[in-house]
This record gives C-alpha cells, sequence and structure tokens, in this order.
C-alpha cells in the first residue's frame, strides 16, 4: 500500500484548474444541475418563481446549522443534539410568550438558549474530556426531555405578528429572510473556515489534534467555541422555525440531527475530520432541499423521501471509493 | 485490569439496588420479586439490542440502524402471517433471524469493502430501512386480530415461572457471555476495538471481524422484530422510532466504551436493566411520563462523565508499567 502510493508521487500537483474541475464541489454541482432538469421534467409546477421560493425552506434552516456543523465535524468533533436544541429553545420561546414577551425578547430567548446549549455540549466535551458522541446523544434526550417536562402534549400558539417575519417573511419578490440569511451565514462561515486563522486551526485540530496543540492551537478552547457557534445557529433556526409554524410542540424538529449530518457528509466534508469546505455543505443544502421538494411535487411521501436521502449518502460517498479502486485496479 | 472492570458492573449493579431500595422505601409495592420480573420482562428486548450493540461498538463501530431493521424485519414477519397463518412460528422466528442478518449484513459490507465509516454507513440505513418498512407495508398496520393465535402466544408461554420473552434474554444474555468470553471470535472482537494496528499483525482481519459483528446486531435486531410485534401486538412503520438511541444509551450506561474495546456482557445487559428501572418506576412514584427522556439522558451523561474517569485511571496504570 505504502510503495504503491511512493510510487505514484507525481512531479507536480495539479493545475488550479483541474483540481477545480474534478473537485467534490464540480461533482455536487453537477448532480444537482441533474436533479434540477429532471424535476423540471417531471412536474410542470417545478419551474416558477414562488415554485422555486418554497424550495429553498427545505433546507434554509438545517442547512444553517450545518454550517456550524461542517466545522464542527472537520475539528473531529459531532453535536447530535442540535435538533433538541430547536426543542429546548423554541419551549422556552414559548414560555416567554405567556408571559407576554415582545418579538426582539423572544428572538433573544431562542439565539441565547441555543448559544448557552451548545457552551453546555462544550463544557462537557473539554473541560471533562468526554467523547462528543455520546455526550450529545445524552444532551439529545436532556434538551428535548426538558421540552417534554415542560409542555407535556400541550403546545405553545399565538406568537405576535411581527413575530412571523423570520419564518414567512419575505425581503422583495420570492427572496425569503430564511434565505437570505442563510446565504449570509454561509459567507461568514466560508470567510471564517476558509480565510482566518481561527478556520486553519479548526483544519490543523481535525487533522492530528496533538501536532495542532504543540503548535500553539488551544484545542480545547477552539472546540469550545465551535461547539458554542453550533447551539447559536441552531438557536438561531429554532427561531425561524417557530416563526414559520407559529407554534411550539416538543417533538418539533424531530430528526432534524440526523439531516444535517447527511447534509454535511454529503457536501464532502469528511465525518473523521481534517477536511472539507463550505461551498460543499451549502451545494448538498441545496442538493437537500431540491430532492425533497421535487419529490414532495411528484406526491412521494416523507418517509419514501428519506429512502432517497439515505441512499444518496451512501452512493455519494461509494462511488469516489469504488472509482478510485477501479482507477487503481486498471492503472 | 480485569478487576477495575468487574468494579464497573458491580458499582451499576449496586446503583440499580439502590434505586430500587429508595422506590420501595415509599412505595413497596415497586420492588416485590413479581414487579422486578414484570419489569425484567418488559425490558428484555432492550437487553437484547443492547449485546448486538454492544459487540458492535467494542469493534469501533456504531450500528444506528437497529431500530428500523427491527422495525422492517417485524414487519415483514407480521405481513407474512398475517397472509399465511399457517406457516409455523418457529419458521417465522428463522425468516426475521435472516432478514434482520441480512440487513446487518448490508450495513457491514458497506463497513468492510469500502471502509465507508459506521456511523455514515447506518445513519443512511437507519432512514433506508425505515422508509422500506413503508414502502413494504404500504403504511397500513397488521392488527392483533390478523395476526395467528400462535404468533401471538409464543413470547407469553410461562414455563419455569417466567415467560418466554424474559427466557430469551436470559439466553440471549448466557449466549454473548459465551461468545465473548470463551470463543476466539470474542477475543478479536476486544482486539479489534483495543488496537486494531496490532490485531492485523495478530492475523485478524480487522474488516472481516467487524463484518461478523454488524451481522450479529441484524441477527439480534431481527430477532427483536419478532419480540416486539408478537409482544406489542401492533405492527406499524413507526415502531421502535428514536429506539436506536435508547440501545445506544443502555451500552453507554452500561459501561461500554464509545472508544471501542471495553465493555462486558454484564455491563450492556445491566444498563438496559437500569434504563428499566427508570422508566418503569415513574408512573409508580406518580412523576409524569413526560420525565423520562430528561431523566435518561442525565444517567447517560452522568454515565459517560463516571466512566471516563474509570478509563482515564486505567491508562495511566499502564503508562506506569511502561515506564517500569
Amino acid at each position: 500500500m505504502t510503495t504503491d502510493t511512493a510510487r505514484h508521487i507525481p512531479d507536480r500537483l495539479d493545475s488550479p484548474f483541474r483540481s477545480a474541475v474534478f473537485s467534490w464541489e464540480m461533482l455536487l454541482v453537477l448532480v444537482a444541475i441533474a436533479i434540477f432538469v429532471i424535476n423540471s421534467i417531471a412536474s410542470p409546477y417545478f419551474l416558477n418563481a414562488w415554485s422555486l421560493s418554497d424550495l429553498t425552506f427545505n433546507f434554509t434552516e438545517k442547512g444553517l446549522i450545518a454550517l456550524a456543523m461542517a466545522m464542527l465535524i472537520i475539528a473531529g468533533e459531532i453535536d447530535l443534539s442540535v435538533a433538541a436544541i430547536i426543542a429546548l429553545a423554541s419551549t422556552l420561546m414559548g414560555m416567554a410568550l405567556q408571559a407576554e414577551a415582545d418579538t426582539p425578547t423572544l428572538v433573544l430567548i431562542g439565539v441565547g438558549v441555543g448559544l448557552l446549549c451548545g457552551a453546555f455540549n462544550g463544557v462537557l466535551v473539554t473541560r471533562l474530556g468526554l467523547p462528543s458522541i455520546v455526550v450529545t446523544i445524552g444532551t439529545m434526550s436532556l434538551f428535548r426531555g426538558v421540552a417534554y417536562i415542560i409542555l407535556g402534549d400541550q403546545a405553545y400558539k399565538g406568537y405576535p405578528e411581527s413575530f412571523a417575519f423570520f419564518g414567512q417573511g419575505y425581503v422583495g419578490w420570492v427572496i425569503s429572510f430564511e434565505l437570505v440569511l442563510f446565504l449570509v451565514a454561509a459567507l461568514v462561515f466560508w470567510f471564517l473556515l476558509h480565510r482566518t486563522s481561527f478556520g486553519r486551526t479548526v483544519f490543523a485540530i481535525g487533522n492530528n489534534p496533538i501536532a495542532a496543540a504543540f503548535s500553539g492551537v488551544r484545542v480545547e478552547r477552539v472546540k469550545f467555541i465551535l461547539f458554542c457557534l453550533t447551539g447559536l445557529m441552531s438557536g438561531i433556526a429554532a427561531v425561524l422555525i417557530t416563526s414559520r409554524l407559529g407554534s411550539t410542540r416538543p417533538s418539533i424538529a424531530q430528526g432534524y440531527e440526523l439531516e444535517v449530518i447527511t447534509m454535511v457528509v454529503l457536501g464532502g466534508v469528511n465525518i473523521l475530520g481534517g477536511a472539507g469546505s463550505i461551498l460543499g455543505v451549502v451545494l448538498a443544502a441545496v442538493i437537500m432541499g431540491l430532492v425533497t421538494f421535487g419529490l414532495g411535487l411528484m406526491n412521494v411521501p416523507g418517509i419514501v423521501m428519506s429512502i432517497f436521502i439515505g441512499l444518496l449518502l451512501i452512493v455519494v460517498i461509494a462511488l469516489p471509493i469504488i472509482w478510485n479502486r477501479l482507477r487503481e485496479r486498471s492503472a | 485490569m480485569k478487576t477495575l472492570a468487574k468494579h464497573r458492573e458491580i458499582w451499576l449493579l449496586a446503583a440499580i439496588v439502590l434505586l430500587i431500595a429508595i422506590i420501595a422505601l415509599r412505595f413497596p409495592v415497586f420492588a416485590r420479586p413479581g414487579n422486578l420480573l414484570n419489569v425484567f420482562n418488559d425490558y428484555s428486548i432492550l437487553i437484547i439490542l443492547a449485546l448486538g450493540q454492544m459487540v458492535v461498538i467494542l469493534t469501533r463501530s456504531i450500528d444506528l440502524s437497529m431500530a428500523s431493521n427491527l422495525a422492517f424485519t417485524g414487519m415483514a414477519v407480521a405481513m407474512t402471517n398475517a397472509a399465511f397463518p399457517e406457516i409455523p412460528v418457529v419458521f417465522l422466528i428463522l425468516m426475521a433471524m435472516a432478514i434482520g442478518t441480512a440487513l446487518g449484513a448490508f450495513n457491514g459490507v458497506l463497513v468492510w469493502k469500502l471502509g465507508i465509516p459506521p456511523i455514515v454507513v447506518t445513519l443512511g440505513t437507519l432512514t433506508i430501512f425505515r422508509g422500506a418498512t413503508f414502502v413494504l407495508s404500504g403504511g397500513a398496520w397488521v392488527n392483533a386480530d390478523q395476526m395467528s393465535q400462535g404468533f401471538i402466544a409464543l413470547p407469553r408461554i410461562v414455563f419455569l415461572g417466567l415467560p418466554v420473552l424474559s427466557w430469551s434474554a436470559i439466553t440471549a444474555i448466557a449466549l454473548f457471555h459465551l461468545l465473548m468470553t470463551r470463543t476466539a471470535f470474542g477475543r478479536s472482537i476486544y482486539a479489534v476495538g483495543i488496537n486494531p494496528t496490532a490485531s492485523v499483525y495478530a492475523g485478524i482481519d480487522v474488516g472481516r471481524t467487524k463484518f461478523l459483528a454488524f451481522c450479529l446486531s441484524g441477527l439480534v435486531a431481527g430477532l427483536c422484530g419478532y419480540l416486539w410485534i408478537s409482544r406489542y401486538v401492533i405492527a406499524s412503520v413507526e415502531v421502535a422510532n428514536g429506539y436506536e438511541l435508547s440501545i445506544i444509551a443502555a451500552c453507554v450506561i452500561g459501561g461500554v466504551s464509545i472508544a471501542g474495546g471495553i465493555g462486558t456482557v454484564a455491563g450492556a445487559a445491566l444498563g438496559a436493566l437500569f434504563l428499566g428501572i427508570i422508566g418503569s418506576s415513574l408512573p409508580v412514584i406518580n412523576i409524569s411520563p413526560f420525565w423520562q427522556l430528561a431523566i435518561s439522558g442525565s444517567a447517560i451523561i452522568l454515565a459517560v462523565v463516571l466512566n471516563a474517569r474509570g478509563e482515564r485511571r486505567q491508562g495511566r496504570i499502564i503508562l506506569r508499567r511502561a515506564e517500569a
């Protein structure tokens, strides 16, 4: 194995053009175009500004979380509690609503609860040195459990008119507030991960945490910040979802964590850490939106859609591996 | 090292006894042997599933698809029973185990032959198997009146004072204990989890061992598919939805290390029982069942904190030995 790779070290690296053409992101673009074309052929209702606008709601909320989750996974950690954070944040917003809180307070509570939950995960993982997958399975039950304790089988309703803007409002024409927020967040996260020294430390930690620590990276602090960021984005998503649905139940956003992680992995982020890009995650979010919306137009039930999402996840990861194997064999 | 590991199970057992004692102080009914046997019976399925999950986690993998596998297999068996009531139940159980193993093997092949991380594979199959359950049934339920008498009765037959369902858990515990401590396969499972590189040099095929671990967890999930459906007498797409987390929680509480290589059959079984005691005591002590999720979440976090301390101490001892 090692001798093989040694023999194949190229004289020079691929040109920027070549590596861009054969990149994961290019594959995702092609997949997205293919699904877009299939959707337009399969349904007469698809190619329409309002349809396409509705489509974006399928991925904006999960996509916002996926941006932060991507950085967390690149750093070699994971957060399975994001959907539970949404449930807890939404429930506490509902409680504040009962106490007649105004819209800015509601938003502050939603975002603040998300941040605190993320910090709680961060403390458990970095201060106590626990494996994040188990910690967040625990907090996943804990956060949603608290929401169930507060709400039981009840629901909070009657959010103020001004609160509805975040999940239902449009900035102009068919461009929703959620979409704008997602695009702005994507830009911010792209800059943070790919253009700042903080972003470089995230990659360094994911590739080799010990080497990163010896290089002067404060590994635990960076990880803590990433958990806080993931919590914060979950809090923002909680505000959007609560505003869009106009009600809170403890079962809100159930199963979102798996879809968010699917987005991240589909976006080319290595689940073992150390590699990935924000562009890939954004494209993966769009692809997931296209698939679920297209199948929805064809009256495919949600549970059958999940088969496609699951297959998409496995096939997209398996295909390059098989492809490389075949190329190696023929070489 | 062995005494340390033993300690963990003893502590967990002590915690369970203490928990029962505290509840019994105010509600003596709960601690009656008859009630405790009922709790054991109620959580037999969780115990069996936790044993399968433990084997997978020991090899540094994770199987998130067990609950979906259970739902699919259960639906397949229930529909077969509804369509052909004359087929004997024994054959249906074998069929459940075969389907479960096949689904587990699908996970295993992707992990073994393509090297895709287990969490990604089973995250995918978690949704695929559940979706397939919907496709198979068309969203319809199989109700009690469509199932044959023998199909429903089997887990309830009382044998030597215990229902067959409890006996299946006891048998599974015994078999898994033998498998993990008395066979070469069991040793190789631990070896792969503790040190995959060293395992390769010791002549163990790491990928194949993981594959077999997934087959085993699939087999167990398939068997539990039958047990679940016949116990609750309804087969629907929603069966055991989200249960994969309870299974993993049982393992974690039982001291199975998510990093692989550490964990025992007794631990996993006690972890499941611990969740069982909590779950079944809430209605007795008049706490709303809505508390259960938060309490088991706290139990998981507490268990991880305690386990991590034990593992760290162990690590230090190994280090000191190496220095000496």
